[in-house]
C-alpha cells in the first residue's frame, strides 16, 4: 500500500544505499520506507542532492514542496513513463473545440455544485436560503456559452457557499470574502491550505495516467500550474478539504491557536498543519463502496478514477460523466 | 510491426489491445504484472541467450538449442500464451529459422511444446491482419464483460463509470 509523508522538521533528507533517511536538526535519524512511499510533502527546511532524487525517480516518488507560509512551490517529478501522444492529442482536440470545452468545464461545476450542495444540505435548517440561492445559480450554467460566463455564475456560487459556513461553523470562525495570496483570516488559511493539497493529491493521481496535466477546460490553460489539476480540484474541494475544514473547527481539533497572525496575513501554524493534514489523510484514505468496480474504493482513489474516465472521453470510449457522491 | 505482447492480448482482450497500443498501459502498478517481470528476471539463469531483440520489434524470453523458451506465471491463458509462441515462430521462419516452442508454467511444474503447423501460419497470418485493423481503429472496441475482467491491470480504467443517479 503506497503512502505519504509529511516532514516538517529542518534538516536533511539522504540516500544511503537504497534506503531514504531523514536526519533533523539535531542528527536524529529516522528511515523512510522508500517503496511504500508514493509522495513527500516538505514543508520544512531540507538539504536534497541528486543521488537522493535518483532514488526517489526509481520508486516513482513525487516530492512537493511548500515554502515558509505553507504556500506550494513545486514538484519533484520522476521521468513520465506513461507517454501517449494519441491521448494528449485527443485532450487538446477536445480543448480546442468550443463546445467540447464546454461540455468539460460545465460537468466539472456540476460536481462541484452538487458536492458544495451536499455538504451544507447537512445542515438543513440553517443553511436553506443558501442552498435556494445556489440552486439558481445553478440553473444558468446549462445555458452558459463562454467558459468566462461559467467562471462568473461559479464565483458567485462559491460565494453563497463560503457564506452559508458562517451559519454551519460552531466556532468563531467568520467567512467575510474568500482572500488568497495572502489569506487575511484564519478560514481562508484553512481554506488555502487544504486546497493546495487538493491541488497536489490530484497532481499526484495525474501523474499516473496517460494525461496531459497543462491542457485544461474550465481553467485557462497555463504556463504557471498545471491547470488540469485546478479542473479536477473543483469536485474533490467541496467533497474533501471542505468537509475536513468543516469537521475540524466543528470539534474543535483546529482552533484559533492553530494560526499565526503577521500583519494582515493570517497562517496555519505547524501544529494546525499537522492536525489538518491528519485529518486530511484519514479522509483521503476513507473507502466508499464503488457501485461499478463492485470494489471498496478510497477518496484518493477516486481522483484516479476520474483521470482515467477523462481518457475515456478524449479517445471516444465513454462520455464523461463527472463523479456524484451517491453516498 | 506486430509485438509479442500484442498478439497474446489479441487473443484475451481486444480492448487490452488498442489500449496497450495507444501508449494506455496500466502495467506497472499491477501486482500480478510486477510478479511477472520478476519471473521474466529470474528465469533461465543458465542460458546464456537471453532476452533476444529480433529486428527491434519482439524480445524473445531465452534460447534452448532448438527452443525458443518463454515463462508464464500460469497457464489461465494458455490459448493466448500458445498464440504468442506460434507467432514468436512464425516471424522467425520467415527469417529462416526453424524454431519450436516450450511455454513453462513454472509455479505449476507443467511445460507446454509448441510446433508450428501450416494451419498455425494461417492462424497468425490472420491475427495480425485484424491486430492492425484494431490498432488502427479511432477508438477503443466497446467494453465487454469478460469472466477474467476483474484480474486485469485494465479493470479500474474499464470499469471507471458513473451509475444512475
Amino acid at each position: 500500500m503506497l503512502r505519504d509523508h509529511y516532514i516538517f522538521s529542518n534538516g536533511r533528507l539522504k540516500r544511503k544505499d537504497n534506503t531514504l533517511y531523514f536526519f533533523d536538526e539535531e542528527e536524529n535519524k529516522k528511515s523512510l520506507p522508500v517503496h511504500q512511499t508514493d509522495n513527500l510533502y516538505v514543508f520544512g527546511e531540507i538539504d536534497l542532492n541528486s543521488s537522493l532524487l535518483n532514488l526517489l525517480s526509481q520508486h516513482d516518488v513525487h516530492l512537493h514542496v511548500f515554502n515558509y507560509y505553507g504556500f506550494y512551490a513545486g514538484t519533484f517529478c520522476p521521468r513520465n513513463k506513461k507517454v501517449s501522444g494519441f491521448t494528449v492529442v485527443q485532450q487538446s482536440a477536445h480543448y480546442l473545440d468550443l463546445e467540447k470545452r464546454l461540455y468539460m468545464a460545465k460537468a466539472f461545476l456540476q460536481s462541484a455544485v452538487h458536492h458544495m450542495l451536499r455538504n451544507i444540505r447537512r445542515y438543513k435548517e440553517k443553511t436553506e436560503q443558501y442552498v435556494q440561492v445556489i440552486e439558481e445559480e445553478a440553473k444558468k450554467m446549462d445555458s452558459a456559452t463562454t467558459v468566462q460566463e461559467l467562471m462568473g455564475i461559479e464565483g458567485r456560487i462559491r460565494q453563497h457557499y463560503y457564506q452559508s459556513f458562517n451559519a454551519i461553523l460552531k466556532q468563531d470562525f467568520i467567512f467575510e470574502k474568500r482572500t488568497k495570496q495572502p489569506p487575511q483570516d484564519p478560514l481562508n488559511a484553512l481554506i488555502s491550505f487544504g486546497n493546495s493539497l487538493c491541488y497536489t493529491a490530484v497532481l499526484s493521481e495525474i501523474y499516473k495516467t496517460q494525461l496531459d496535466p497543462t491542457i485544461s477546460f474550465l481553467h485557462e490553460p497555463s504556463t504557471k500550474r498545471f491547470s488540469l489539476c485546478l479542473d479536477l480540484a473543483e469536485i474533490f474541494k467541496p467533497l474533501i478539504v471542505d468537509v475536513v475544514i468543516i469537521s475540524c473547527i466543528n470539534n474543535r481539533i483546529i482552533t484559533q491557536k492553530h494560526f499565526d497572525f503577521l500583519d494582515g496575513m493570517v497562517l496555519l501554524n505547524e501544529e494546525g498543519k499537522k492536525r489538518f493534514i491528519k485529518e486530511w489523510d484519514e479522509k483521503l484514505s476513507t473507502t466508499v463502496q464503488h457501485r461499478k468496480l463492485k470494489r471498496k474504493v478510497s477518496y484518493r482513489y477516486f481522483i484516479r478514477l476520474e483521470c482515467y474516465k477523462l481518457i475515456k472521453h478524449f479517445i471516444g470510449d465513454e462520455p464523461y460523466k463527472p463523479l456524484k457522491a451517491w453516498w | 510491426m506486430v509485438s509479442g505482447v500484442q498478439m497474446q492480448y489479441y487473443k484475451v482482450c481486444k480492448r487490452k489491445l488498442w489500449l496497450f497500443s495507444k501508449g494506455i498501459a496500466m502495467e506497472d502498478e499491477h501486482e500480478r504484472v510486477i510478479e511477472g517481470k520478476i519471473l521474466h528476471e529470474r528465469a533461465y539463469p543458465r542460458l546464456e541467450d537471453r532476452e533476444i531483440l529480433v529486428d527491434d520489434a519482439f524480445k524473445l524470453d531465452a534460447l534452448d538449442g532448438e527452443y525458443i523458451r518463454e515463462v508464464k506465471l500460469s497457464s489461465k491463458m494458455s490459448e493466448a500464451d500458445r498464440f504468442q509462441m506460434l507467432y514468436y515462430l512464425y516471424e522467425l521462419k520467415k527469417r529462416g529459422v526453424q524454431k519450436k516452442g516450450l511455454i513453462s508454467y513454472t509455479k505449476e511444474r507443467k511445460t507446454e511444446e509448441i510446433e508450428l503447423t501450416e494451419k498455425d501460419e494461417v492462424a497468425i497470418e490472420k491475427a495480425i491482419k485484424e491486430i492492425y485493423a484494431i490498432v488502427h481503429s479511432a477508438s477503443p472496441p466497446k467494453l465487454k464483460k469478460l469472466p477474467y475482467c476483474t484480474k486485469c491491470a485494465y479493470y479500474e480504467f474499464c470499469f471507471a463509470l458513473e451509475g444512475d443517479d
